[in-house]
């Protein structure tokens, strides 16, 4: 346990290791950490800000989501309600339609009535002619009473 | 050992502990211990060489395997350091701590090579007959740089305070301001300026030496038979996984102390 010149020399080897590592081993491997530091600090920014956005994304869609859901109900009623009327339009029309059928098969019943009745009235009015023929055999001329018979055809008619 | 004397356990002992001298000039101060010097100027060249070749090519990026190893070390004194020291410790203090560390870690990790090996290599392949392997064994090697760090203290007191303002406090602190009590103070002061490097240097020194001391007997012990072979290499062992433990404690504490000063060379108090 002797000092001697041997502390001196180690002071100044441990002054040399100083001035190295104070020099040349820390400053660069500080700014390697920091900037790594830097680095995750703005990586963890960027994902705290696409997280925000996200949120903001799935909100947005949400809404668009809701407002298309309430557009389709609208369309679907309006359309209930166009197919409603399409229905109502036709089934007037189809009933004027029928209306106006009736109507032509009722003249045309009607027509076929008074012709019906008209063919009769010549069948009666010839087999009157005929049965009084008949029984007047010789007297009666067809000529000389068609005044008679003409107005017999107009009771008729009556 | 290889020594032409006959072989005792004092002189086992004393082979083992004493220095490679070179005297410089006339005079018992002049003297030089090469081992001492040459051993603790290749670990920190060695050690802070790596450090120095890996932190050249740090990459903010993905770091290798390496940088990782460097970065665990750096982050785990800056810690340290962030903890005691309340400034801008990354212009002096966290890379002195950072230096002090390793350097003070790889100088008491030479304890634990085993000691008989070491002198033959020394002897056989340098040709050294004496060589001690562990620089922090050596007074010199705690001294100097308690001594160091005693000089930066002052220093730091200086720079930060001035030089009345340093003397302020040794006159006024801790007791008071009163007149009557500078004398107090002042003795106080001194018997802490004188206590500080001595119980720096000292607990370093005195454990790696302690430990040293004992590798040294267990090695004695082997000597006396087989069971004391046996019983030597098993405790030697034991002792071996102990002491990475002390050598690590060793310079966590010589490091934290010479923060732990430089900080309060700082603070007023």
């Amino acid at each position: 346990m002797n000092i001697n010149f041997t502390l001196i020399s180690q002071a100044i080897a441990f002054a040399i290791f100083i001035w190295f590592t104070v020099k040349y081993v820390w400053p660069p491997l500080l700014r390697a950490i920091e900037e790594r530091q830097k680095t995750i600090a703005d990586g963890l920014a960027a994902g705290e800000r696409g997280r925000h956005e996200l949120e903001l994304a799935n909100q947005r869609s949400s809404d668009v989501l809701k407002d298309a859901k309430q557009r389709a109900t609208e369309i679907i009623l309006q359309a209930e309600k166009r197919a409603t009327e399409i229905v109502e339009d036709a089934k007037k029309i189809a009933k004027e339609e029928g209306d106006r059928i009736i109507v032509g098969a009722k003249a045309d019943i009607e027509h076929e009535v008074y012709s019906a009745k008209e063919a009769l009235r010549k069948h009666v009015a010839e087999l009157a002619v005929a049965g009084a023929a008949k029984i007047l055999r010789r007297e009666v001329d067809i000529r000389a009473h068609a005044d008679m018979l003409s107005s017999l055809e107009k009771d008729l008619r009556k | 050992m290889a020594s032409n004397t006959e072989l005792t356990p004092t002189s086992y002992i004393d082979h083992h502990l004493t220095n490679l001298t070179f005297q410089i000039k006339e005079g018992g101060f002049w003297v030089l211990h090469v081992d001492t010097l040459v051993t603790s100027v290749i670990l920190g060249v060695i050690s802070l060489g790596f450090m120095w070749l890996i932190v050249r090519k740090a990459t903010p990026g993905v770091p290798s395997k390496r940088q990782a190893f460097v970065e665990l070390a750096v982050e785990f004194i800056d810690n340290e350091v962030k903890n005691t020291f309340h400034g801008d410790r990354n212009a002096f203090v966290a890379p002195t701590a950072l230096t002090i560390f390793i350097w003070v870690l790889m100088m008491n990790a030479m304890d634990i090579l085993p000691i008989d090996i070491m002198a033959w290599i020394y002897e056989h392949v340098f040709g050294l007959h004496n060589w001690r392997t562990v620089p922090t064994t050596d007074v010199n090697t705690t001294f100097a740089l308690a001594l160091s760090v005693w000089f930066l203290m002052i220093f730091f007191n200086v720079k930060v305070k001035g030089l009345g303002g340093w003397l302020h406090e040794l006159f006024c602190t801790p007791f008071g301001k009163n007149p009557l009590l500078w004398i107090l103070n002042l003795l106080f002061n001194f018997i802490e300026y004188v206590s500080k490097p001595l119980s720096h240097s000292l607990r370093l020194f005195g454990n790696i030496y302690a430990g040293e001391i004992i590798f040294l007997l267990l090695g004695m012990w082997a000597a006396t038979g087989i069971s004391g072979t046996i019983f030597g290499t098993l405790l030697g062992a034991g002792w071996a996984i102990f002491h990475i433990l002390i050598v690590t404690l060793q310079a966590f504490i010589f490091m934290m102390l010479t923060v732990v000063y430089i900080s309060m060379a700082h603070e007023s108090h």
